[in-house]
Formats: C-alpha cells, sequence, structure tokens
C-alpha cells in the first residue's frame, strides 16, 4: 500500500509509509473489535452447550446481538473511581490491558506477505509486548487499593511472569527448527515437516509436538483463563483485579483479556499448526486463501479453550506454581537441548 | 522527516520522563515513569537499527526487572512525611551524582566536536545486510565465545548463591504432597457401608 500512495498518487515516501501503517492498524484493529464481540458471544454459546444449557439467545437472531448489547449497556454506566484509588492510574491501568492486547497483532502474518510490521525480530516482539500485559494487572489492583484486588494482582503478576520463562523456552525451540525469529519465515518454514505424507505444521513433528502441547497449556496460564483463572477466582477473591471497576474501564480489561484470548490461539496456529498455510502440503488445498485456513485454526483453538474452561476445575495456586516452574521449565529447556541436538546431528553432521 | 520527528518525541519523553522520576512524590509513579523512560529509549534503539538491543531492552527491563522494582515498592508502607526530610539529607549527595554527570556530558560533546576516534582496526567487520540479531549470534558463538559462556557461568554462579543465601530448611511445616494426593484413589478415603435400619454406622 505504501507503493499505492508513493507512486500513483505520489507522495513523499516518508508520508506514504505513514498514510499505509495508519490505514493497516485500523483494518486489523477494527475487525479485531468485532471478533472479540463474536468471540465472547461463541465462548457463551459452547460453554453453555456442554452444560446443557441455551445461552445467551435473547438479543437478535440466536442471541448474535447479545455482545453488542452488553458492550451498549456498559457504555451507558457511570464510571465509578473509589474515594481512596489512585486515579490517575485506575484508569490508565485497563487502557494499558487494552493497547498491549492490540500492538501484538503488529506482527500476526495473516497470509503470504500480508502482514502489518515484516520484522525479522518479530517472535522477540511478541515476547516483549506479551511480557507487558502484567503492567494493567498490577496497576489495576494496587491502584484500586482494596485487598482483594491487590491479592489477585500479586497472584497474576506471578502467574504470569512463571509462564512466560516456559513459553521464551518454547519459542526458543520453534526459532532453532526454523531459523528465523521473523514470523512469515517460521510459518514458511513448516511446510511440508513429513516428506512421506507432507503435513505442514511443527506439531506434526513428533520431536516438537511435545512443545505444542506445552505452549498451548502455557497460553492458558498466560491469558488467565480457566482452569488457571486464579486471579478472579470468584469463590476466594469477588472479581479480582476488576473488582472496582465500572463501566468502560471494565469494558476495556473484558475487550483486552478476549484479544489477549484471540491473539494466543493464533499464536499456537502460527508458531506450531503452519499458519496460513493449510494442514497438508497438497496442490488443491492452495486455492482456499491463507487468512481462511489462518482463522479456521485459530477457531479450533478457541473451541480447545473454551471446551478446557467448561471442562476442567480450577487448580490449586501451588498446584499452578509447581506445573510452571518444576514441570514446564525443565522440560522445556530440555527440549531446547534436544533440538538443538538433533539439529546439529541432521544440518551439521557432527 | 518522520525519524526526525520521532527521534525528537522518544527523546523529550525520555528526558522528561527520566525527570519525573527522581521528582514524584509516589514511588510507584516513579517506577512506571522509569518504565516509560526504558520503553522511549527502546524506540530510540530502533530508530538507529539496533532492532535486537531495543527488544532485549523491553524484555529484560521493562518485562522483568520493572515489574520486580514495583512489586517492592508497592509493598513497601510509604511514610510521605518521611520521605520528604530524607530529601534533604542525601540531596547533597544527589547533587554531586547530577554535578558529575553533567560536566561528563559536556566532556563527551567537546570531544565529539572535536573529531572522531580513529579506530586501528575493526576487529570483526559486519555484513551491513545481515541483521543486527543474526551478526551479534555470529560475534557471540565464534569470536567470543568462551567470553559469553564466562559470562553466563557467573551469572548461574550468582543465582546458586543467592539460592543458597536465601534458603533455610523449614521444620514443622506439612507441605502438600501432590503425588500422593494423585495417587489417591476413593477406595483409600470412603467405605460403602449398609447399616441395619435404627442402629445407624459407628463414628
Amino acid at each position: 500500500m505504501t507503493d499505492f500512495f508513493n507512486s500513483t498518487i505520489g507522495l513523499p515516501y516518508g508520508w506514504a509509509w505513514f498514510l499505509a501503517t495508519i490505514i493497516g492498524i485500523l483494518v486489523i484493529a477494527l475487525p479485531l473489535m468485532l471478533a472479540v464481540a463474536m468471540i465472547i458471544y461463541a465462548d457463551r454459546k459452547i460453554w453453555a452447550a456442554m452444560a446443557l444449557r441455551r445461552g445467551p439467545n435473547v438479543v437478535g437472531p440466536l442471541g448474535l446481538l447479545q455482545s453488542f448489547a452488553d458492550g451498549l449497556k456498559v457504555f451507558l454506566q457511570e464510571t465509578i473511581v473509589p474515594a481512596a484509588a489512585n486515579r490517575g492510574l485506575f484508569l490508565m491501568a485497563p487502557i494499558i490491558t487494552f493497547t498491549v492486547a492490540l500492538i501484538v497483532w503488529a506482527v500476526v502474518p495473516f497470509a503470504p506477505g500480508v502482514v502489518l510490521a515484516d520484522i525479522n525480530v518479530g517472535l522477540l516482539y511478541v515476547l516483549a509486548a506479551s511480557s507487558l500485559g502484567v503492567y494493567g494487572i498490577i496497576l489495576s489492583g494496587w491502584a484500586s487499593n482494596s485487598k482483594y484486588p491487590f491479592y489477585s494482582a500479586l497472584r497474576a503478576a506471578a502467574q504470569m511472569v512463571s509462564y512466560e520463562v516456559a513459553i521464551g523456552f518454547v519459542l526458543i525451540s520453534v526459532v532453532l527448527w526454523s531459523g528465523s525469529f521473523n514470523l512469515s519465515k517460521i510459518v514458511e518454514a513448516q511446510r511440508a515437516v513429513w516428506p512421506i505424507i507432507p503435513v505442514n505444521g511443527f506439531g506434526f513433528n513428533p520431536l516438537l509436538f511435545p512443545m505444542a502441547v506445552v505452549f498451548l497449556i502455557s497460553a492458558l496460564a498466560e491469558t488467565q483463563r480457566a482452569p488457571f483463572d486464579l486471579t478472579e477466582a470468584e469463590s476466594e477473591l469477588v472479581a479480582g483485579y476488576q473488582t472496582e471497576y465500572s463501566s468502560m474501564s471494565f469494558a476495556l480489561f473484558w475487550l483486552g483479556e478476549y484479544a489477549n484470548v484471540i491473539l494466543m490461539c493464533t499464536l499456537n496456529a502460527t508458531l506450531f499448526w503452519g499458519g496460513w498455510l493449510p494442514p497438508v502440503d497438497w496442490a488443491p488445498l492452495y486455492l482456499v486463501p491463507g487468512i481462511i485456513w489462518l482463522f479456521a485454526k485459530m477457531l479450533f483453538f478457541f473451541f480447545v479453550f473454551s471446551w478446557i474452561k467448561a471442562t476442567v476445575p480450577r487448580y490449586r495456586y501451588d498446584q499452578l506454581m509447581r506445573l510452571g516452574w518444576k514441570v514446564f521449565l525443565p522440560l522445556s529447556l530440555f527440549w531446547v537441548f534436544l533440538v538443538s541436538g538433533v539439529l546439529m546431528y541432521y544440518r551439521v553432521g557432527i | 522527516m518522520i525519524q526526525a520527528i520521532a527521534f525528537y518525541l522518544f527523546a523529550a519523553i525520555v528526558i522528561l520522563a527520566g525527570a519525573m522520576t527522581i521528582s514524584s512524590r509516589n514511588p510507584v509513579h516513579s517506577v512506571m515513569w522509569l518504565i516509560l523512560a526504558f520503553f522511549n529509549a527502546a524506540g530510540l534503539m530502533v530508530l538507529v537499527g539496533a532492532e535486537f538491543i531495543a527488544m532485549l531492552l523491553v524484555i529484560v527491563y521493562v518485562g522483568a526487572v520493572a515489574v520486580l522494582f514495583l512489586f517492592v515498592v508497592m509493598m513497601m508502607d510509604i511514610d510521605f512525611a518521611q520521605l520528604r526530610t530524607e530529601v534533604a539529607r542525601y540531596a547533597a549527595i544527589g547533587l554531586g551524582l547530577g554535578a558529575l554527570l553533567a560536566v561528563e556530558v559536556m566532556i563527551a560533546a567537546f570531544a565529539w566536536n572535536s573529531g572522531k576516534v580513529h579506530l586501528g582496526r575493526r576487529v570483526a567487520p559486519i555484513d551491513p545486510a545481515m541483521p543486527n540479531i543474526q551478526a551479534l549470534g555470529h560475534l557471540l558463538y565464534s569470536r567470543y565465545l568462551f567470553l559469553f559462556e564466562a559470562a553466563g557461568f557467573i551469572l548461574l554462579v550468582a543465582m546458586i548463591g543467592a539460592i543458597v543465601l536465601t534458603h533455610r530448611e523449614r521444620t514443622g511445616t506439612r507441605p502438600q504432597n501432590v503425588s500422593r494426593q494423585v495417587a489417591r484413589r476413593p477406595e483409600d478415603a470412603t467405605r460403602n457401608v449398609k447399616p441395619p435400619v435404627g442402629q445407624g454406622v459407628e463414628l
């Protein structure tokens, strides 16, 4: 699009790039908001179906407009700031959560060449941006000046920092295998990982499959979805860090949380299951646009997330920490050694 | 043009955030300003083409170190009145350090104006087309391998040292034994009885 503004309309390169980037951001962010609204509806429907209930079915046909009705409702509510709260940080926390959930999407490739920022440190950018997500939660807990949000913030911070370590090592195995930090190149490297049945995706590689499982579970912990939703464990912490929030500040947390969930599903699809490549490297499957394959994989993983939420009981906090530090960290660290050893043997021949 | 705007934006915010870090009353606000300063410094790194360093700055400092700072600062019981009396005590040291830094910056600026330093030769010439994450990797894992490993080793020793210093054996606690909890079956904990009517079960 930069070329279009630059050569067809005749803007100088800098301004053409600026305009193209702004349009790119809008093209990603606005449909994302719509997707978040629909995915909340899907989550509630899946959850209801597994509990043999109907779920949202009143607003609009099949209840499709439920999320928009909820959005309108919170938009019209009054924003309440507790008297003892730290006003500035209290209002900034949901904005940080929401913004951080959006900025990671800049490096996600939707189809060959369709990516806002095709940078060669893409995966590091994802790690950097996801490590910022914890600030929104810590700040909301502290600024609320209330004990349950504060407990929740402490839990969230410990949980996210712990699981980021495991995620980092899992990403290193992927980077070692694909030889690049660029997400588009990682997707390209997943073409036909098996010689006999040419399936696309590192997850089909038996060596990397355990890492795909570790990543999926760590993604649940990182987004604080059930069974790791101890930060908003309603039986002990009221509503966790969002207890004191109302109106749009509450809605921003909600939107940011679900945008993060979609992001983690997309990353799962991109890093382990071939991104915009079809599952099998077979010519007719390439007739379907890459973005549809990506969305299909993303929705599948979202279904898995909802499925887990509906069926698995919540972990105890010590079990959560044990899983992160005593199981996933040694396992993923060992896998880094294993993957580099195998790569040395096959590619370098030592 | 856009680069210049971005540079002045980032640079101005770094300076402003740095000033606010030392002048804001609330320590939590100080840490937040510090994070803003880190973040904009990362932006400056991106502008000079060191994207790997920028990402490391955000991951390590913003994502890990500053979270720990924030944790510690939030846990403190802050007494604002006492904080203000301490300012007078440490003002002399602070001003001295500030003056030292200002002089250093001035010397650097004069030295820079008088022409650049001629390096003898570059020990490891880098292909300009190579992304800097690869260039750093090549350098660290070939030429500076032993130094790099030594740095890693020192960090490992420091970590073990910290664990040894802070670890203490707790007695009298009853920790969760997860494998025993998992191994426990319904038969071990419950019993199915059929008591005669009117007699109940034994306690």
